[in-house]
Order: structure tokens, then sequence, then C-alpha cells
């Protein structure tokens, strides 16, 4: 005789640890099977695109910082390239290399704590999470040298970078991109070819690539279901087409392929760097004509870029003052997170977190 | 493909982080043992033991602790911010540029900046570091050079109109400016954490470094980087 259950629903969050942030899911489980949820988010508003109305384009700099607290650089760097375009601004090329070192960086860090918490998530409790906050450190530090600060970084300005990177910055990056392969070896090590992280991983959340593309999901959740969608190879901004890189698919589409994919990616960005150092000239690292107040000409202005986890896009609209008129930011977490139902329905209870990990997705950018 | 070979990969990593060097770091103070405690005291080993029995026995329990400071780069934006007031003529660029419009500057004719002369006497300049960011953009826009970010952090408090600097706050602080904006004293090899240039002589103008100055320093760079990696 079967056993019979009812349908239990539970609120997850938003106090909770699991949920990376304040996030709510209001699950509905028969037994111990998925069959609803609904996410709730909005906790952590803090209104940044109204904020950025009143401020001028070179203090809204500092409001991208918070959206994405993980991957700061990367935020500064959407911004500016949208400021850029809006006001015709063309940066030296010191100042676009630079940029583009501390976004790679900047993408190492964020998947580093994108594939820890997700092993975090699986059980991993402790090793490997610790593992990858060891070398986030050592990014972090680097930042400091390079800004100032680890994680609200404020590096980049419109028409390139503050300042040039601190004569000790140099052979500090160049350490970390010689210890960096094997440390990713070790991970693959530890984890890639684990039993119990495939057995939990394998064909678990599995999202077919037409329903991504209809949800507009891009990053690397995209390029887990074999499409091949990279910002930085399919609409070149910066540099990035002199630069050669692979982009790593992988075809499963599930929580193992998520996982594989940021770790072939952090290999790719060290690759990014090494290029960089070589193609990198001196020279200024901000033009002289840039005012310290900006007012582009009225028009609109929109540049997608490829963050960590996703494109992540500003829209601005100016009127000719020195604030923008409306600021509209496309946050890559928020659309990824428009699958979490379709993902979850089916699995089991102990596989909830592990997908949620698994989108990687960053509360301050959902809510903004 | 045998069953278990990746757990044994995994738990080979393990055993080898485990027996590697430890990086954490222990803040504030860590624990030293009886050699740890003699080179803190700065005398040898059996000069501690037999001149101060006490702390050598407490060395050898565990119980004596040294205090760390965590390494911090020269950029670091921290707290207690520098302020050198000859040469501030209370323009209120800082004030204007905050995003969050904490600087609170008021004026009165009649002061004297000693650098551009005749200026504007300054009766209030309070930062309220309470609701700071530390994006450090205040710094950027001075134009004379005379605010700068401090290098401190433990800056705790109990009562929160305590954390708000005001003038006499910051001409007693000490000056230990941080790098950031200051190229000029990245160049001069000053460390934060080492001086205090109490004189704003010491600290030096900004000035925009030509590209013949850039291109010298990339080709040390280079070079040096060369050399390490050799």
């Amino acid at each position: 005789m079967p056993l019979k259950t009812e349908p239990i629903t539970i609120n997850v969050g938003p106090q909770h640890p699991s949920t990376h942030g304040v996030f709510r899911m209001r699950v509905t489980f028969d037994g111990e099977e998925v069959i609803d949820v609904e996410p709730i988010f909005g906790y952590l508003h803090r209104g940044s695109e109204k904020l950025a109305e009143s401020r001028t384009y070179t203090q809204i700099v500092t409001l991208t910082d918070r959206m994405d607290y993980v991957a700061s650089m990367t935020n500064n760097m959407s911004f500016i390239l949208s400021v850029e375009k809006l006001a015709g601004i063309v940066p030296p090329p010191r100042g676009v290399w630079l940029r583009m070192i501390a976004a790679e960086l900047q993408r190492i860090a964020s998947h580093l704590v994108a594939t820890g918490f997700f092993l975090q998530d699986l059980g991993a409790l402790g090793t490997p999470l610790i593992l990858m906050m060891r070398e986030r450190e050592t990014i972090l530090e680097l930042f400091e040298r390079l800004c100032g600060a680890r994680i609200t970084n404020s590096y980049m300005r419109p028409g390139g970078v503050f300042m040039d990177a601190p004569d000790d910055f140099w052979p500090a990056l160049n350490r970390f991109l010689s210890d960096m392969p094997h440390r990713i070896d070790e991970y693959e090590d530890l984890i890639s070819g684990n039993e119990i992280v495939a057995a939990r991983c394998d064909g678990v959340a599995v999202v077919d690539s037409q329903t991504l593309i209809d949800a507009s999901v891009t990053g690397p959740m995209l390029r887990a279901s074999g499409i091949d969608w990279d910002l930085r190879h399919r609409q070149p901004y910066e540099y990035y087409n002199r630069v050669k890189f692979n982009r790593p698919l992988a075809t499963t589409s599930d929580n193992y392929a998520r996982y594989i994919v940021r770790i072939h990616e952090m290999r790719e960005s060290l690759g990014i760097i090494k290029q960089c150092l070589e193609q990198i000239e001196p020279g200024p690292v901000r033009p002289e004509t840039v005012p310290a107040l900006i007012r582009p000409p009225a028009g609109d202005s929109y540049v997608g870029t490829e963050c960590p986890k996703g494109e992540l896009g500003f829209y601005l609209v100016s009127d000719g003052g020195v604030a923008p008129y409306r600021c509209k930011v496309r946050a890559p977490s928020l659309i990824n997170l428009t699958l979490l139902r379709e993902m979850l329905i089916g699995d089991k209870l102990a596989d909830l977190f592990v997908t949620f990990g698994s989108i990687d997705i960053n509360m301050g950018e959902v809510d903004r | 493909m045998i069953y278990g070979l990746g757990l044994a990969k995994g738990m080979g990593v393990t055993l080898k982080t485990l027996l590697g060097p430890s990086f954490t770091v222990q803040y504030p103070d860590r624990r030293v043992g009886i050699m740890g405690a003699a080179k803190a005291a700065g005398i040898s080993t059996p000069g501690l033991i037999f001149k101060r029995p006490v702390k050598a026995l407490r060395a050898v329990l565990g119980f004596e602790r040294i205090a760390v400071m965590p390494t911090q780069a020269a950029r670091f934006r921290g707290n207690e911010f520098t302020w050198y007031e000859d040469r501030c003529t209370g323009c209120a660029s800082c004030a204007k540029y905050c995003p969050l419009g904490i600087i609170k500057i008021v004026t009165a004719p009649g002061g004297i900046n000693m650098q551009e002369g005749e200026s504007y006497a300054i009766e209030t300049f309070d930062i309220d570091t309470g609701r700071c960011m530390f994006c450090a953009l205040c710094v950027e826009a001075c134009p004379y050079d005379a605010l700068h970010m401090g290098s401190e952090f433990e800056r705790g408090n109990y009562v929160r109109m305590d954390l708000v600097l005001t003038k006499e706050d910051l001409i007693a602080a000490p000056k230990r400016p941080s790098t950031w904006f200051r190229p000029q004293m990245e160049e001069s090899a000053y460390s934060p954490f080492a001086e205090t240039l109490e004189d704003m002589k010491q600290a030096g103008r900004h000035e925009t470094p030509s590209v013949e100055q850039l291109t010298k320093r990339w080709v040390e760079d280079r070079r040096t980087d060369e050399s390490v990696e050799d």
C-alpha cells in the first residue's frame, strides 16, 4: 500500500543562510518532491536606479559597486561603457587594458564565490569553499593595491580608470597568474571527479536550451546548455576583439554543467589577463579633456557586457544635464532567477538549494 | 574507471592542504610559543627563561599573545581623513563631489592659504564618517591636495555622534595619508604604516606624470618582472 502524503507549504527565507541574501521562496512539497515554488524578492531594494537620477555620472559609479557586490569591477565597467557611449568619450588604450585586467580578475573572483557556495549548498562544508576563498583573498588584495578597496572598488571613471596601477601591483599579479592554474587543478582534483558530486548534480535541474532562450537567460547558465553566447565574443566591447579566448560550453544543462563551465571560464580569464599584459603599453589612463561634471548630449545609450553572472547592461537616458534622466539596469541575476520554478519542480528537497546555488545570483543585484 | 577514485583524489588534496602552511590571518593578536615570545620581547630564548620566567611559562602554556597588524596596501582608503588646514581654501569642492553630501563646510572671509594667498577662513569642517562609504571622490576633487584618505580602520564607537570628524579632530589626528590618488607619494616610496607626514610640504603636490615618466616606469617594471620569473 503506497504511503499517502499531502502537500505542505514551507517558507524558506528571507533570513536563511542558504538563500545567499534576503530571498524568500514559498515552496510546496509533496512528500519530498517539490511541486510548486514561488520566489518572493525585494527585501534588499535600495532604489539604486532612482538614486542614480539625482547623482552625477561619476558619483553613480559608487552605486554600481553595491549592486552585485561580489563583482564590482564588472559592474563599474558596464556602467562606464554606457556613459562613454552616451557622452562620446574615447578612453586611452592603457585605461582600457587596465579595465579589462580588473574585470577578468573580478570574473575569477566571482566564479570562485559561485562555485564555493554552490558546493557549500551541496553539503561540502568547509574544504572547497575555504580553498576558493583563499584564492579570492589574493584577488581582493590585488584590488586593494590597485584601488584601495577590496569590495566596493569604484576603480573606473568615464574615460578610463582613476589612476595607473602602482608599481607593486605587477609583480603581485604575475605571482597570482603563475600560481592560479595549479589552484584550479586542485579544485578539479577535489571536485570534478568526485562521485558524490556527480551523483548529486548529474541530471538535476535540467532546463532545455529553448526555455533558457525564451526566458532571456544569459551567462554561464546559458552556455551550460550548449549555446555559444558570450557578449565578449558576439558584440566585442573594450578590446576583447584583440584577445583570443575559448568559450567553454557544456551540453547537459544540469547543475554539474553549470559548475564545470565556471571552472573552465576561470582558466580562460587567466589567459585573457596574460594577453592583456602582453599588449598593454605605457601611456595615460584617463583623457585630460574629460570634465569633472560630464554633461552628455540628450539621447540614450545601452551597452551590454558579459559579467560573471550574465549580460549586465545599463540603459541611460540623458536630457543634457549632469545627472541621467533615467537609468535602467538589466540585471542578469534577476533574469536568471525567473527560471527557478521550472528548474525546481519535480526535484527533491535536498536539491532545492543546490539548484539555487548553481544559478549564481546575488541579491544585491536582483533587488538593486 | 574505478568507483571511488575521485573521492580518493579529493582526499589527497585535503591531506595536502592539511599538511601545508596555514593561510589564516589571526587578528587582532595571535598566540606565540616561547621562541616567538622571546623574539617579540627582543631577547634570546634562554634570556627570556632566566630573566622573565613568568612570561616564559605563560608562553609555554599558550597564554602569551602578540598583536598582529593585517597587511594593508598603501592606497587603502581608510578612516581618519588626513587634512592639512593651511592648504585648504574652503572651496568646498569635496562637499560638492561627495555622493552622500556628508561634508559640511562653513567659511568666513579673511583666511590665508599657504599656497594660494588670500582665501576663506574655515570655521567648520565636519565629515560624518558614520555615513561615509569611503569612495574617496572628495580626495579626487580636492584641487589643493589638502584632503587625503587616512590609513586607519579601527574606529569602532559606542556613540554615533563620535563618528563625525570635526575640524579639531582632523587637526589632532595623526597624519598618515593614504597614497590614493596621490602619485607623488607613491613615487617618494612613502609608506603610511611606517611614517607620518605632519608637514604639508612632505605630502607634496599632485602632478599628472608625463608619458616619458610613465614609459620609464613601465620599462623598469617589466625588467623586474622578468628577474622575478627567472
